[in-house]
């Protein structure tokens, strides 16, 4: 099952400090949405408001339409995958998984097969007799997703539910979450501070920062029009070049003022706008590209980091001319 | 040095064993009084007190009020903890207080209190009155224990459960409690020793229908007996299975 999630004029303060101002935010049904940020930008607390476990001091959240206001966590069409997993240790794998069917009064019979296909959805066939404290960190993770799903829920929640793994196990439970969610076609709203794994999943990334959403587009267009210079740095790394109408440090850009963002991989030998030449600093070999710090001739304190091809060869002192390609202004 | 040492636990474990050991072993005595020299063994004094109604119904009526007092004990110690931990009360500090206060006080004092309230409700005392003292007794040392044991590991877990849809009762029965189960063990095994070997609520609080602490004390009354020796050892044994079950339940949360 899978229903729409929509937030209106969220606003949510912690006596005299705001957590969330106005955010609105519509989420399609079956879409994987992921809300990155840093920690503290209120996107856990944006989560829990959608949960039913904090009530946001303004504003409405409606799933498929339906007002959430009043209604209490365990009656919302919500499940949620916890960070710190919250498995209950006395109780078996199965019954574990089982336990929100339980709660709706599902027979037994039903609900044991039923933990038994979700277990087997997410890689722990016959690991139903187990109990948590058998299991390492990533079968935990699995067991608790395989709970949040036993009950059909029409949107699961995600609280950076990959944190605790380690990078490559990391990796692929991204993987496996996304192709969990393509097959049932459920909402996913997913929370992380870590952009590579928002780029690895969502649909659509909600950047938010200080209370605010800054941007909410697919992975994309966040990464190559930010709308924002937070968007910008947090989605990667950028050289900021100041223009002031249409001149730079490095000569006429493009027309307007604010900052251009390039890209470390959008500079190069060849592109639509010209740099000017530039002295290498320093160059390393990164294995899928170079990785090299210059200073434009025209302006000597201003530092560009580049990242040009695998076979290119620098040595510090030599200079080249440079070009750009995808210049945003901000 | 260790000679000492030895000597010196010899010392107290004689100290403090020896008596229990006397009353064992006299109550295997053969003869009437329960003095040396040792003539046995014998098991007549198990006979008679095993084949005397009066002691038997005391045993009984021991047994139920232990083990009903104590569940009692221990269903309001958990909900009293599982408000004070889980809830933000109006004086939380004072109603903690409140609740283990009792510990303090004086059984006599609790006894007295109660007769003088059954007195002016104009109800005859009985073993109901004293279950409700034994209550009054085991109620801050149930809430004190599972007060302890309730920690953030159980909150997140609750919340879980509360997100999968169980509501406040089911969440305290499905999770909370389980999770607490050893805990909820040694306090409920802990409850039943104090009732079982309790005199003074009982003594106070009935008349026909006694508990076999009081039965043994009227039997005293006579003097001493083999049988005296024979239903304290009977006492002392369940006191040492119930000690041991505890002590069992109090390793296995250790070593989870």
């Amino acid at each position: 099952m899978t229903a729409t999630v929509t937030l209106q004029g969220i606003r949510q303060d912690f006596g005299a400090t705001t957590a969330l101002h106005e955010v609105n935010l519509e989420v399609d049904a079956g879409e994987f949405v992921v809300l990155l940020g840093p920690s503290g930008c209120g996107k856990t607390t944006l989560l829990n408001i959608i949960a039913g476990f904090t009530a946001a001091t303004a504003g409405r959240v409606l799933i498929g339409g339906r007002d959430m206001a009043g209604v209490a966590p365990k009656d919302r069409p919500t499940t949620t995958v916890f960070q710190d997993y919250a498995l209950f240790p006395h109780l078996k794998l199965a019954d574990n998984v089982a336990f929100g069917l339980r709660m709706r009064g599902v027979a037994r019979a039903a609900r044991a097969q039923k933990a038994e296909a979700m277990l087997a959805l997410v890689g722990l066939p016959d690991k139903g007799g187990r109990r948590p404290h058998e299991l390492s960190g990533g079968q935990r993770q699995r067991v608790a997703l395989a709970r949040a799903l036993a009950v059909d829920p029409d949107v699961l929640l995600l609280d950076e539910p990959l944190g605790a793994l380690d990078l490559k196990l990391r990796r692929a439970m991204q993987d496996e979450l996304k192709a969990i969610q393509r097959r049932l076609g459920t909402t996913f709203i997913h929370v992380t501070h870590d952009q590579e794994e928002a780029m690895a999943i969502a649909d659509r990334i909600v950047v938010m920062n200080e209370g605010r959403i800054e941007q909410a587009a697919p992975a994309r267009e966040v990464y190559l029009r930010p709308a924002s210079l937070f968007v910008a740095g947090f989605m990667g790394e950028v050289n900021r070049i100041p223009l002031k109408d249409g001149k730079s440090p490095l000569g006429p850009l493009m027309p307007g003022t604010g900052t251009v963002v390039l890209r470390p991989e959008a500079i190069g030998r060849d592109g639509p706008v010209p740099l000017g030449p530039a002295r290498v600093i320093d160059a390393t070999f990164f294995g899928t590209h170079v990785r090299a710090q210059m200073a434009p001739l025209a302006a000597p304190d201003l530092r560009l980091t580049v990242h040009l091809p695998q076979g290119t060869t620098l040595a510090p002192g030599d200079t080249m001319p440079l070009f750009a390609r995808d210049p945003v202004l901000l | 040095m260790r000679a000492l040492s030895a000597l010196y636990l010899t010392a107290a474990g004689l100290f403090i064993y020896l008596p229990v050991a006397m009353l064992v072993l006299f109550s295997f005595q053969d003869s009437r009084l329960p003095v040396p020299p040792f003539t046995g063994p014998s098991l007549r004094w198990y006979q008679d007190v095993l084949t005397d109604r009066d002691l038997m119904a005391a045993l009984g009526n021991s047994a139920l009020v232990a083990l009903a007092s104590s569940a009692v004990a221990l269903a309001l110690g958990f909900l009293a903890a599982v408000a004070l931990a889980r809830h933000r009360l109006p004086g939380s500090v004072w109603l903690r207080a409140l609740f283990v206060a009792p510990m303090a006080v004086s059984t006599l004092i609790i006894g007295l209190g109660l007769l003088n309230l059954w007195g002016w409700l104009g109800w005859p005392v009985s073993l109901w009155a004293t279950g409700i003292g034994h209550v009054v007794l085991n109620l801050p040392l149930c809430f004190a224990i599972l007060f302890t044991a309730m920690g953030d590991q159980q909150l997140s877990a609750e919340r879980a459960a509360r997100d999968l849809g169980a509501g406040e009762a089911r969440v305290l029965w499905h999770v909370t409690l389980p999770m607490v189960a050893p805990s909820a063990l040694a306090a409920y095994f802990l409850s039943v020793t104090f009732s079982w070997d309790e005199f003074i609520l009982a003594f106070l609080l009935t008349r026909f229908d006694v508990t076999l602490p009081v039965e043994i004390w009227s039997l005293l009354k006579s003097g001493l007996n083999p049988r005296t020796n024979a239903i304290g050892s009977l006492v002392f044994l369940v006191s040492v299975a119930l000690v041991i079950v505890l002590e069992f339940t109090l390793l296995r949360k250790r070593r989870a």
